[in-house]
Formats: structure tokens, sequence, C-alpha cells
């Protein structure tokens, strides 16, 4: 679905990503961990186009993403972040209905795909009609996810989503996540800080530190086969230091 | 969208004015134009022309107190005014300074499409003056004695700073090399004096205050000061236009004495006389009935709702011109941030043009009257709204810039649904900054016939008549506070119904 060759990205003097490979195929669910600063976040956005990467390539389906029609490409993803990025100015309804709208879908089908989602990420119909900061931080998550949603896409890019939660929903909000992503079957990359949101989350984890991606496999990879004594050192860090809510 | 019709009402309301006033004075003017310079003197002379001219069943109105002789000559010369009262130094030295070629006058200014009027029969030349006090205790009576006593501080009216036959030839002649010289309004002047701030300063010979102030009155003893004789100056195409009018004209012709001048100006300035009146009687003098053009007296209420339709069709028209443009040069500006520089740049340089120079500026290409005043306040108004919308565009949280982008959106589309709305609050700031400057520039417009509540703090800083000056403050102070508490009422009903307040994304939790 994805293939970066060679993929460096600089911000003026400082590499915030230098020399990656990475496959990433149709229907897998991808974590990007690691800790903060180790280029993560960027590695999502050049998956997505929003910055161009320095040197190198990247590609979806083949096609490098500076040939596609950058619209027509990004409809085909759907992208949540830390806190939700709803528009404050919009009802939850209009910020997940919003380029369904512009597209001239007619209301029915409108309303037909929006009950779908309602059920999927089980959002309670009747705040549909509140404005974000009505909301708890959970259903803005769920929102968010329901405007990623929306299209239908391909692909689905969450940088942090369980990031600005607390314990309870936040658990809440990743069994949900981890059910949605196993009924749709959708390639899904996802950026995270922690390792049990990863593994609970992920067909394979490709672990960051510093730009450079170190490892990439399952849970168990890593674990018994490290590539990189950091590997261990970020392992054993948060599994003797379970996050804050986790049930040990 | 909410934003877009309150952009539309106001435009709307701007309009409407514009129509209004456009049927008032649009059709094809056939009153002959009097004009004046703001100083009593001129406006008595504008007066005088205008009774003569409506005695004579020659429609003509008055635009009086329109600014220096640069802003009359050129209101002349573009067909704003038809005649108005000049000096003949004024003309030699300053307006057709070079032009000088041995011709006489009137061949050089039939050049110019105007033709030299009758002579009044005065002159009225730069003079300087003292206290009389200061000067019997220093024993100065002429300009020259001046040289001994760079200790004196002099204050003089712009006009004369400037000009070429004025301060910078007196000070060249008599070699004054004083330290201490500060521009200010002519009228300030004499209480300059009076307190003791100034000891010197620049007078007309026929100034009423020579009297009132007991002034001293030095004499020019190297004849630097040239020839300041009155004459009326006409368009040569009137003739045409209004037959009769240069034969009314001619009975001026040597009939006003620098004593009648002199008394009339005390009449206006010491004793309060509307120039109306002292117009008046001096037509009764000459032997022709003024009855003909006795104007009514308008009521304190009209005036001010007058001045209140005048001040707010140059602010509204003005402001809504300054947000139909303003904000696409902020979208420019915060989208393509190189040219955004540029335009920010550009738009802060015209902000630091002072505004009677950009008033003035406007006159060759707009002509006096609203045009070249509203010209002047969309240029003034056009900062805050653009930097502000380029602000609040660039400050759109990166989270929300994101989303907005992942969506797949076209430019324009993210740009009306999303960013927009988002950065309307710091829009909205920006326009209320505009209004509120715009309408306290706006008292400026009268310099160049706009009208409006500046009318009567001309006169009143001329007349020296702090009742006539407050009934154009107060008005104007009173519609700043009114743009300004309408724009924030209208800001907070906006952030309501839109939950965007400047600083938030929805990041916090």
């Amino acid at each position: 679905m994805f293939e970066l060759e060679g993929v460096s990205r600089t911000h003026g003097a400082s590499v915030a990503l230098q020399r990656t490979d990475l496959l990433i195929s149709e229907g897998e669910v991808v974590v990007l961990l690691g800790p903060s600063g180790s280029g993560k976040s960027t590695l999502l956005r050049l998956l997505m186009g929003l910055d161009p990467p320095t040197s190198g390539v990247v590609r979806f389906r083949g096609r490098a993403l500076a040939e596609l029609e950058t619209q027509a490409f990004r409809r085909q993803l759907g992208y949540v972040v830390q806190g939700g990025g709803l528009f404050p100015h919009l009802t939850s309804e209009r910020n997940v209905t919003l380029v369904a709208r512009f597209l001239r879908w007619d209301a029915d089908r409108i309303r037909t795909r929006l009950d779908e989602l309602v059920a999927l990420t089980r959002f309670p119909g009747p705040a549909l009609l509140r404005r974000p900061d009505r909301l708890s931080g959970g259903e803005r998550q769920r929102v968010s996810l329901m405007r990623a949603l929306m299209l239908d896409p391909q692909v689905l890019l969450l940088d942090e989503p369980l990031g600005a939660l607390d314990p309870i929903t936040r658990s809440e909000l990743q069994r949900d996540l981890a059910e949605v992503f196993e009924r749709l079957h959708k390639t899904v990359v996802l950026v995270t800080h922690d390792l049990h949101e990863a593994c609970a989350l992920a067909d394979r984890i490709a672990m960051l530190r510093e730009g450079r991606v170190l490892q990439v496999g399952s849970f168990e990879q890593l674990r018994d086969a490290p590539a990189d004594p950091f590997v261990t050192r970020f392992l054993q860090a948060q599994q003797d230091h379970p996050v804050a809510g986790e049930a040990p | 969208m909410k934003r877009a019709s309150l952009a539309g009402a106001l435009v709307a309301v701007g309009l409407t004015l514009a129509t209004a006033t456009a049927r008032a004075d649009g059709s094809p003017r056939r009153e002959v134009v009097v004009g004046s310079k703001k100083f009593t003197e001129s406006v008595v002379l504008g007066e005088i022309v205008t009774r003569i001219l409506t005695a004579s069943a020659i429609p003509a109105t008055h635009r009086a107190e329109l600014g220096g002789s640069r802003v009359l000559w050129d209101a002349l010369l573009h067909g704003d005014v038809d005649v108005y009262a000049e000096y003949t130094g004024t003309l030699t030295r300053e307006i057709l300074r070079g032009e000088s070629d041995g011709r006489g006058l009137a061949a050089q200014l039939s050049e110019h499409g105007v033709s030299l009027g009758p002579a009044l029969g005065f002159e009225d030349t730069y003079a300087l003056g003292m206290p009389r006090a200061v000067a019997e205790r220093l024993g100065i009576t002429q300009a020259s004695q001046l040289t001994a006593h760079p200790e004196l501080r002099y204050g003089f009216s712009h006009e004369f700073m400037d000009r070429a036959d004025a301060w910078p030839a007196l000070r060249s002649r008599y070699g004054i090399a004083s330290s201490h010289v500060t521009g200010l309004d002519h009228d300030l002047a004499y209480r300059g004096l009076t307190h003791g701030d100034i000891d010197v300063t620049d007078l007309y010979s026929t100034d009423a205050e020579i009297r009132a102030y007991d002034l001293t009155v030095l004499r020019d003893d190297r004849r630097v000061f040239p020839e300041y004789q009155a004459v009326l100056l006409t368009r040569s195409d009137l003739t045409s236009r209004a037959p009769r009018a240069r034969e009314a004209l001619g009975v001026l012709e040597g009939r006003i004495s620098a004593e009648d001048m002199v008394a009339m100006n005390a009449e206006a300035k010491v004793e309060k006389i509307s120039p109306g009146v002292i117009a008046e009687r001096f037509l009764r003098k000459l032997g022709i009935d003024p009855s003909h053009a006795a104007a009514p007296e308008v009521g304190l209420a009209s005036r001010v709702g007058q001045r209140t339709r005048e001040h707010l069709f140059l602010v509204l028209v003005s402001l809504s011109a300054a947000i139909a443009v303003g904000i696409p040069l902020g979208i420019v500006a915060a989208t393509w941030r190189g040219l955004g520089r540029f335009v920010l740049a550009v738009v802060g340089v015209v902000q630091t043009l002072p505004s009677l120079a950009l008033l003035v500026l406007m006159i060759p290409l707009l002509g006096i009257g609203t045009a070249p005043a509203c010209a002047a306040l969309f240029l003034y108004s056009l900062l805050p709204i653009v930097q502000n919308t380029c602000a609040g565009l660039v400050g759109i949280p990166d989270d929300l810039r994101d989303s907005a982008l992942a969506l797949g959106l076209p430019a324009g589309t993210r740009m009306r649904l999303i960013d927009l709305p988002l950065a309307s609050g710091s829009i909205l700031a920006g326009i209320k900054t505009s209004a509120v400057i715009n309408v306290g520039t706006a008292t400026l417009g009268a310099l160049v016939g706009a009208g409006g509540y500046g009318q009567p703090i001309l006169a009143g800083i001329r007349l020296d008549d702090t009742r006539l000056i407050l009934e154009g403050a107060l008005p104007a102070a009173l519609m700043a506070l009114a743009a300004q508490g309408s724009f924030a009422w209208i800001e907070r009903r906006w952030m309501r119904a839109n939950r965007t307040a400047p600083a938030t994304g929805s990041r916090s939790e």
C-alpha cells in the first residue's frame, strides 16, 4: 500500500527522519512506536503528503505521491489527530459530513452512512448536534474517527489518537478501535509512544528512535530478537512501569 | 454564512448612502462653486463672492475651509471650484514657481485655464509679529534686529515654514540662526504668544489679532516678503457656463481696503459674527442688496444630523471597501509568506503617511469632496484588517490545519469553510480597530470638502471657539465609542455562535 524508499526529511539543520525504507501492506495495522522526537509523526505526515520528503520517494500503490492528484489521494485517507482536530465552529455532524456535503452526496446517503458510523464507533447519537466544546474527550475522538471514516477510505492514519484521554476512556476507546480495525480490514498506520497500546492494536510494530526505524516486526520479535539495545530498553521501561490505568 | 451577510449588510448600507449622496450632487453642475482656504479672511471673502453672485441671480455655493493654497489651486484646475480669492505673492512664489518667464501673471495663469480676476484692493502680506512688551524690552522694531537675539523662540504656521518665499527666504536673507523654531497651527500661534511659549510668529498684515493681542509688527527692512495683492482667480471656462459671473465679480475691483479687511477679520474672530453676516453687511455698504442671498440659519440638531450622515457615509464606504479588499489581501499574505511580507510592508508604509498629506495627494486624482476622503480613509483602514486576517490564518493551530488539509478539499473551499471561520475572531477584531480609527481620522475629511464632524472642529480652531470644536469633537467621540461597542457586541455574538475564541483549537482537555 505504502512504500518508503530512502526517505529523509530535514528541518533546516536538524534531521527529523533519515534514510528510511518501509513497506506497509494492504490491510495491516502498523504501529509507529517510539519516544517523543523519534520521527513518528514526521513519518505519518510524509505518508499523507503533508510534507514532501527532502530526499527519497514515498509511493502509494506503486505511484510516487508527487505524481498523484493531491485531493483525490487525500480522500482515500482518513486522519485522526490527538485531541480530535475537530473544527470548533461546526457541530459534530457537520464535522463528520463536511466533505460528503462538498461532494454533493444526497441526504439519504449521508444519513445512512452517519447511522453506520454512529453504531460502529459507539457514539451517542444525539450528541451529533453538539459542537466539539460540548463533548467529552472520548466523544471527540469518536467524532474524529467518524470524520476519518466517512468516505470509507482505504487507509486510516492516526496520530496519538488516545494520547489526551483519561485512563478509563482510553481503555474503552482502545478496545473499540481494535474492534473497528478488525471489522473494517483497512490499512492502518497508528502513531503512539505507548507500548501497551501498540501491542493491543498492531499487526506489526515499527520501532523508531532519533529519526531512524530500528526494527519492524511483531511484539514478540521485538522482545525476543531486538535489533538494537534501545529496543530492549524501551520495552522494559514500559513493562516495568505500566501506564496508569492499564490492568496488569 | 453569517460572516458573509454581515459584510454584505455593511456594503449595502454604504452603497445606499453612496447613491443617495450621488443623487444629491451628481447632476450636471449649474451652480458656480466658490472656494475658500481654512482661514478667516479667505472664508469671509468666499462669502462675499458667493453673495455677490447670488445677488445677481447667478446660482452659487460656497465650499468653505477646504485647506491650504495647494488644495484650492488643485481644486480649481480640477474643476471642483470655479473661483476663489488668492494672493499674487502666493501665485508667483509658490504655485507658479519656476514658470516665471517675464510674461505677465495673467498670461501664465491662462495657460492653466485660469483667469486673473479683479484685484480686490488690499494687500495681505506676510509679516513677523511679537508681543509689544517683549519687542519694547528688547528694542526690536525691524526684522534685521532679530539676529542679535538667538534666544528668541519662533512659532510659525506650517505653510510659512515650508513655503520658499516665507521662512526659508527670511532665514537666509536675515541670517537668523535660532534653534527654537516650531511649526504649529496659525491660530494656535497667537495663544502661544500670549502664554509666552513663543516670542515671534508669522502674521498676515490684515490679521485681526494684531490689535486684539497687542502685537508689534516688525518692519521687513530687507524686503523679503513679496507683494501679496488679493485677487480673484476664476476658471476660464466659467464665462461659457455663467456668462454674467465675470461682470458681477467686477464690482469688487479695488473695493476692499486693508482697513475694511482688518475690520471684517476682527468681526469674525473677536466678535464671533458669522462670515455670512459680515459679507451681507459689506455688500450693503457697496450698495448691493444681498437679501436675495440670505441663507437660512440651520438649527443645531439638523446641523449635527447632516454631519452625522456625512461622517457615517465616509466611514461606511471606506470601511466596506477596506473589508472587501483587506480580507483577500490578508489571505494572500497568509498563503504566500514572501508576497505576504511585501503586502504588509506596503500597507504599513501607507499607514505611516501623515493623513493630511495623503488627503492632499488624492486631490489631483479625485478632486475634492467625499471621493479623496473615502480613498484616503480606505487606505488607512487596510492595515489592521490585512494584518489581523493574516495573523488569524497563520495562527490556526497545527492540529486543525493538518486535519483540514487531510480532508482533501480544494484550497478555496477549505479557506471558506474552515480557515476563515477559524480566523474570524481575529478578523473581526481588525475590522473593529479599523472602524474606530476611521471615525477619528474622518474628521480630517473636512479639509478636502468632505464635510462631517471635522467641519465644526476646523471652524472652531479657526475662530478659537471651544463650543464649535465640541460640536464636532463630541459626536465624533460618541460615534467612535458606538463603533467600538457595536463591534464588541458583534464579536461576542459571533464567538458564542461559533465557539471560535481566537486562541483555542480543540486541544484543551
